[in-house]
């Protein structure tokens, strides 16, 4: 850190402009690189050329290989080989600040800032400007986070605690620290997974900004309409190994997907028809104050619900107060024709009724435990206990069956769920669920941030459940995938349900109408 | 690192090569040896003498360490769940009291409850009394006062810290609040023969021991085959996702801090046994010595991992240190210096090598 106090940022970019360092037609180049963990080859001589001024979008499944790269370029891996070149000279990256040095910020997916500190204090945290007798001067580093939200056209108040900022806010301010360093090379990984239609046209016009300032931009995303909204180039990864780049108004959504599965994926959302049963779940003027207020839908046997709205809808939290993970205040919920007071999600279950969050880190997975720790933990609350002891075979061959039927990836139950991709992990929690045999299952986001292959897997098998009489309800922020496996669509926006869609009459503008009015 | 092991093949049935995992308490298992050998070195060359080859050294290890490895034990279930217990110690010196007064005899004159502000109660039934009653009012005692730290705990969402440093300082009062400070002494043979050493094969085994094993036995099969040992260990991984699980938390965490209660409930019944006597100063710092033996044994701080093999060894570690010393003819002060950075580096060893597998 004492180096580049004592260079300064606007020096070192002189240097770099003033062609004293060798010009390259890459900003920065990456060839043959390769690394291993145990067990595994996560990357097998991948390339990739980011070019000044451009985003760079990196696809391909979870466990392509993509984040194992951005982590090595910004110094938290060191590869076992590979030719690194910043601005045509050859670098080396020991760690994360050596990285940060040689101006290549990442700006991680999951956000890392300190959240009881300010604004201005997180963004220059270790490079505080100092006053009088060495203290920090807070109003000049208030006044440099100003001029650098001015240029990028932030509105956030520099002395504001990061903890009371929205999610989109944060990632804002990772923006504008990651900015600071000057850095030529800016790696956002899935950077729009959370936020809003808005906050992303936001986050565009940033990206835009940075570009014509001519900065290099690594763009990891699962989301197709982004590519092309904002990507210039893509480069496609498949298992450890390097596809192709191409310029993105040269391909179509089918040739990326193509590439990234090896394979055709004919249909996306496969949701076939179902009959459908009597009314299980019944919700008449559901509210939770502050919240949301007077839900009231049925959902019937055999039917997929899906929940559409904007991030803050309230979508997820009907879905918690549904299932007791905060109870309601009023309103009223009859489960299979009688009044249940759901105080409790162990209420719920006993019920019939099983929940897939939206946050598999926060209230999803157990990291420190194995894949079959995970995957028995709900129906422990039912079956295979005797005298309090667990009949840990029985369990272990229900789980196995129940996750080689949805192809869980992994040699072995006892591996930690830690060392599974994202997609694996969802699937397991699904097992988990399915584990207690629900009739009614409510699934929150069940394929944000999985590759295209086990979302299709993930679709398949939501329409198989639904033929065997299973009630769905399914919340997602994908328009495409709403459309596509409900029979009905509730529309939310501001806590109140704004209509209900028969599948006939939804599309996409009825539902946007909906969800913004 | 999530992106890199996830290919490894198809489905769970492929026939990979499965990682041969090592016990983690292996490891630790090492250190112990480690440290019993460099001992036994050290004894050939400084004193002369073998420091294992002794039968009566080799039963005093255990003993020594047996009453804090039975809290041990408990605050490890408790440390599972992402809390932590600082109230066992006092408990100790509390239940010893009382379990002591209970226990005695009627050749002591001044047995607390031949005094008239219990005798009104008829108390004083008790002296000379089975040996049950002791042990019974012991256990229970301590299980009530776990129960209140449990649900202090679950009903107020105070940080255990908080609660338990509460307990452990109101627990120290009664033990002085409770004969004004006296000890209670001359108990019942049957009692104190729970204290006892019998012999084994020639070798003096202390009964505390056996009670510390058996303990250990039963709690290492609860956590490891009963759901009350898979959502002890969720709750400590990851509460959200536990509560979403459909466990209830608070009622758990009650069963937990009423289990670590009961057991230092016996660890104060087994002292008092032992020492023949109850003295309000009994089990002072017991509770720090026995979150070290759960953290020296693997225990995380911040819940979801240890093993009660890995406890009852970390438990071991620290009697063959004091014993070592003591051996060597170390003096007390340097043993308690050498003691705490023995704690810090076992744990900074294994800090150092979860992370380096994580790195791998």
């Amino acid at each position: 850190m004492a180096r580049s106090q004592v260079i300064s940022p606007q020096t070192m970019q002189a240097v770099r402009n003033s062609g004293a360092v060798a010009q390259s037609e890459y900003l920065l180049e990456v060839k043959d690189v390769r690394k291993e963990f145990p067990g595994v080859v996560a990357l097998d001589n991948v390339e990739l050329r980011l070019r000044r001024g451009t985003v760079h979008a990196l696809m391909g499944e979870n466990g392509a290989g993509k984040s194992t790269l951005m982590k090595i370029l910004a110094g938290i891996y060191t590869p076992d080989s590979g030719i690194f070149r910043l601005r045509g000279q050859e670098i080396r990256l020991k760690n994360p600040l050596d990285a940060l040095e040689n101006g290549i910020a990442m700006i991680h997916q999951e956000l890392n800032l300190m959240a009881p500190m300010t604004v201005s204090e997180n963004i220059w945290i270790g490079r505080e400007p100092s006053g009088r007798f060495g203290l920090i001067d807070h109003a000049e580093m208030n006044r440099r986070t100003e001029a650098l939200f001015e240029r990028l056209g932030i509105e956030i108040d520099p002395e504001i605690r990061v903890g009371k900022l929205s999610v989109a806010n944060r990632q804002m301010v990772e923006i504008a620290k990651a900015v600071s360093f000057d850095s030529d090379v800016l790696i956002m990984d899935e950077p729009t997974s959370a936020l809003t239609d808005k906050e992303v046209s936001h986050l565009f016009r940033i990206i835009r900004s940075l570009k014509a300032d001519g900065k290099g931009i690594i763009y990891i995303t699962h989301k197709m309409n982004e590519l092309f909204e904002i990507a210039d180039e893509v480069s496609v990864f498949r298992d450890g190994k390097y596809i192709a780049t191409h310029n993105s108004v040269d391909v179509t959504r089918d040739d990326i997907i193509r590439m990234m599965v090896g394979r055709e994926i004919t249909q996306m959302f496969p949701k076939e028809a179902a009959t459908i049963g009597d009314i299980v779940l019944s919700v008449r003027d559901l509210t939770l104050n502050g919240i949301f207020k007077d839900v009231s839908f049925d959902l019937r046997a055999g039917e997929v619900l899906g929940f559409a709205g904007l991030v803050g809808s309230g979508r997820s939290n009907v879905a918690e107060t549904i299932f007791g993970v905060t109870p309601a205040n009023a309103g009223t919920i009859e489960l299979f024709g009688k009044q249940v007071v759901v105080s409790s999600p162990s209420v719920a279950m006993r019920h019939g009724m099983a929940f897939l969050t939206e946050d598999r880190k926060e209230t999803g997975c157990f990291l420190l435990l194995d894949i079959q720790e995970n995957a028995q933990m709900a129906v422990l609350q039912q079956r295979y206990v005797r005298f309090g002891f667990v009949q840990q075979e029985k369990l272990r061959k229900e789980a196995d069956e129940m996750a080689n039927r949805l192809r869980v990836r992994t040699p072995d139950m006892a591996e930690p769920i830690i060392n599974l991709s994202g997609g694996n992990q969802q699937k397991v929690l699904i097992c988990r669920w399915l584990m207690t045999n629900p009739r009614i299952l409510i699934l929150d986001e069940p394929t944000r941030g999985i590759d295209v292959g086990a979302k299709a897997e993930i679709h398949r098998l939501i329409s198989q459940l639904a033929g065997q009489g299973v009630a769905i309800i399914m919340i997602s922020s994908e328009m495409p995938e709403v459309l596509g496996m409900s029979d009905r669509v509730v529309v939310l926006h501001e806590g109140r349900v704004t209509g209900i869609l028969d599948r006939a009459e939804a599309d996409q503008v009825k539902i946007m109408e909906l969800a913004s009015r | 690192m999530s992106e890199a092991t996830n290919e490894l093949g198809n489905t769970s049935k492929t026939g990979l090569k499965k990682v041969r995992r090592i016990p983690p308490e292996l490891s630790i298992l090492l250190v112990l040896i480690g440290i019993a050998l460099i001992f036994e070195v050290m004894g050939w060359y400084v004193v002369g003498d073998s420091f294992l080859a002794n039968k009566q050294r080799l039963s005093i290890i255990v003993l020594q360490v047996a009453v804090t490895g039975i809290i041990a034990v408990g605050v490890t279930q408790v440390i599972i769940t992402g809390g932590v217990d600082l109230s066992s110690g006092s408990m100790v010196g509390f239940i010893a009291m009382v379990v002591a007064s209970f226990a005695q005899t009627s050749l002591n004159a001044r047995a607390v409850f031949l005094q008239p502000e219990y005798a009104q109660f008829g108390l004083s039934w008790f002296i000379d009394s089975s040996p049950l009653w002791p042990i019974l009012v012991g256990i229970l005692l301590g299980a009530f006062l776990g129960y209140l730290n449990g649900l202090v705990i679950a009903k107020t969402g105070i940080p255990p810290f908080i609660a338990t440093l509460g307990m452990m300082v109101s627990a120290r009062g009664l033990a002085k609040w409770y004969t004004e400070g006296q000890p209670v002494a001359l108990l019942n043979e049957n009692f104190t023969w729970l204290g006892q050493s019998f012999n084994l094969w020639g070798f003096p085994v202390p009964r505390t021991v056996i009670v510390f094993f058996i303990v250990a036995i039963i709690c290492h099969v609860a956590l490891s085959y009963t759901r009350y040992g898979k959502f002890t260990y969720a709750i400590g991984a990851n509460p959200q996702a536990a509560r979403v699980s459909g466990i209830d938390i608070g009622k758990h965490l009650i069963k937990v801090y009423a289990v670590a209660g009961l057991l230092s409930g016996l660890a104060g019944v087994m002292l008092a046994a032992r020492a023949q006597s109850g003295q309000p100063n009994m089990g002072i710092s017991f509770e720090l010595d026995a979150i070290a033996a759960a953290v020296i044994g693997g225990a995380s701080l911040t819940g979801g991992v240890g093993r009660i093999t890995g406890t009852v060894i970390g438990t071991i570690i620290l009697g063959v240190v004091t014993s070592g010393f003591t051996f060597l003819k170390v003096g007390a002060y340097y043993q308690e210096i050498v003691k705490g950075a023995i704690i810090v580096a076992a744990v900074v060893i294994d800090v150092y090598r979860q992370r380096k597998k994580s790195r791998a």
